[in-house]
């Protein structure tokens, strides 16, 4: 099965980075993109953890073995180390525990890549800092009453609580504009960070 | 048990087709440790054997389903259970797979049950029939592919206690299921679940011509009692909503209320007319002896108490269908199955879909269901 659409640029990057046929958990994988890239351009074994029943019907009619379910609640039911990798892109700023998610993700994977928006970015701050508003940008289009973003981060405190909890960089990449961008002052510039952890 | 080698079978073969029934000799060893022989299955088979026999697909009906799960009712005339889900361009399909649903040991259908003839007396067997479980069901459909020369199934599927033995399949036969699809089931019966089934079985017995089940000889069957447990029992196959929105509190054909007991109310008569229809197409012995199979259904006692243990030697994809208002058996039983198949280290698919029917919604207009079936199905056949 083929992609109609290009991977979004974290999911490209993080495909970027799999191991061909690793075993690899998407923890809230929408439709089943990037799973569906990682099946068939790197032969992964692939499963996948979504919470929109719309979107896990879209992913099993492509194929792809998904569970209905949170992130919040039942990743406890994974073995310890069962998968290469566990995946959160663009899902942690919406769990309720985002630290114990990670936590999770650290112990089902032997690595976990985790995407974000930065909320630090600069559009973000000009908003708030001249509008007085909170953001609304291409990137975060919800307003803050109908967000599903209820954690709110920026690279920095992710970087804190990576040195807090003792996890390991593997890896960081920063994403502007659909394209790399360097890792000084990403905390202004980037609007996505994607970082590869270890426990 | 040894499976043999599966081969393409000529159109003739009198083993393929509708309506075909057959009688092995067994014995078929049971959980209760009684046999049965021979053993009598009635079953159908839609579409052809590939040459490596790799496009069977096993269905399993529910509690009073049948074999004809595409096929005219012989006894009702109408259209099979569940066309909705089987038949051309849906998701199973007889131009791609070959079909097989087979009527249930303990059934009424034509497979062995209280009703067929036992061979030490000459009689029907009656309430003599040995008590089955849904491991036995499964057992007496693996001698059935043995009798087809099917060694492997693609697929193994069912809704209902359809459901529990498509569960129930992988745990007792690893090598000769491929994938497995189980809709609105639970890996065990609950108290609720039991209870349930007890008022049918108590409204059955209570029937002055029920006769601890010697019934047969004048034909003069306890057919008020399985009415009663019929209607009970259908009531927790559809949920509030959907009753409420089909009936409310409408009258049945008149302007006001009787002061009376007669069927007042639109769901009453419903009711009564469900009642009075089964009893033409079931046998009560039959409904007694498959409601005792299910409330015995226990997967994880099977195996220490763990479901996940259950699941230790399985080699099927699973995939784990439930609906929202389905609450025989809620969503929570089979978020359960699939905790315990990743605690196993399984492949599981699992999707709650919404649909204001209740349990019944599996045999309903459910087209998420047909997508994600066919999505499932084709991914093995990648």
């Amino acid at each position: 099965m083929s992609e109609d659409q290009p991977l979004r640029s974290d999911l490209a990057l993080i495909a970027r980075h799999i191991t061909p046929g690793a075993r690899v958990l998407d923890v809230g994988c929408g439709d089943g993109a990037l799973m569906a890239a990682l099946r068939d351009t790197a032969g992964a074994d692939v499963r996948g953890l979504e919470i929109d029943p719309a979107n896990v019907a879209a992913a099993v009619a492509r194929g792809l073995p998904v569970v209905q379910g949170d992130a919040d609640t039942d990743l406890g039911y994974y073995p310890d180390r069962s998968f290469d990798y566990a995946i959160l892109s663009q899902t942690l700023q919406t769990t309720h525990r985002p630290d114990k998610v990670v936590e999770e993700l650290l112990r089902i994977g032997k690595e976990a890549f985790v995407s974000f928006p930065n909320f630090a970015h600069w559009r973000g701050r000009l908003s708030l800092l001249w509008g007085g508003r909170m953001p609304v940008t291409r990137l975060l289009p919800h307003r803050w009453y109908d967000t599903p973003n209820i954690h709110h981060l920026t690279i920095d405190d992710f970087r804190a609580v990576v040195r807090e909890r003792g996890w390991k960089i593997d890896g960081q990449w920063f994403l502007n504009d659909g394209s790399e961008t360097g890792s000084a002052n990403a905390n202004l510039f980037a609007e996505h960070a994607v970082f590869l952890l270890r426990g | 048990m040894s499976a043999p080698i599966a081969r393409a079978a000529p159109a003739t073969d009198q083993r393929f087709g509708l309506r075909r029934s057959v009688r092995l000799p067994g014995p078929l060893r049971l959980d209760s440790g009684a046999s049965l022989a021979p053993v009598d299955i009635a079953y159908e088979t839609y579409g052809t054997l590939d040459a490596d026999g790799g496009n069977a697909i096993l269905i399993c009906h529910a509690l009073t389903g049948d074999q004809f799960v595409a096929s005219q009712h012989p006894v009702t005339g109408k259209p099979g259970w569940w066309v909705r889900a089987v038949g051309a361009g849906k998701p199973i399909d007889p131009a791609r797979h070959f079909i097989i649903c087979a009527n249930v040991l303990g059934s009424c259908l034509g497979s062995s049950g209280p009703a067929s003839i036992d061979p030490a007396t000459d009689t029907p067997y009656a309430m003599r029939f040995p008590v089955i479980t849904i491991a036995d069901m499964v057992r007496a459909q693996a001698m059935l592919l043995d009798h087809l020369g099917i060694a492997q199934v693609a697929a193994v599927i069912g809704g209902s206690m359809g459901g529990m033995q498509a569960l129930i399949w992988p745990t007792l036969f690893p090598e000769r299921v491929r994938a497995s699809i189980v809709i609105a089931a639970t890996s065990r019966h609950s108290a609720q679940n039991i209870a349930f089934h007890e008022v049918g079985r108590q409204a059955i017995m209570a029937d002055p011509r029920w006769r601890g089940g010697d019934y047969y000889a004048d034909g003069d069957a306890p057919t008020a009692g399985l009415a009663v447990a019929r209607m009970a029992a259908h009531i927790t196959y559809l949920s509030e909503a959907g009753l409420t929105e089909k009936f409310g509190r409408r009258l049945q054909g008149r302007e006001a209320k009787t002061f009376g007991f007669d069927a007042d109310f639109q769901v009453e008569s419903y009711l009564r007319h469900q009642g009075i229809s089964f009893v033409e197409r079931f046998d009560a012995n039959s409904y007694l002896y498959i409601t005792r199979a299910a409330d015995y259904f226990d997967l994880a006692e099977d195996h220490g108490g763990s479901l996940a243990s259950a699941f230790a030697q399985t080699r099927a994809r699973f995939c784990i269908i439930s609906f929202d208002t389905d609450w025989l058996y809620p969503t929570r039983e089979s978020r359960a199955i699939v905790h315990a198949l990743h605690a196993a280290g399984r492949e599981a698919t699992f999707v709650e879909l919404s649909s204001p029917f209740g349990h019944d919604s599996f045999l309903l207009e459910a087209p998420e269901m047909n997508r994600v079936i066919d999505g499932f199905l084709r991914a093995g056949e990648r």
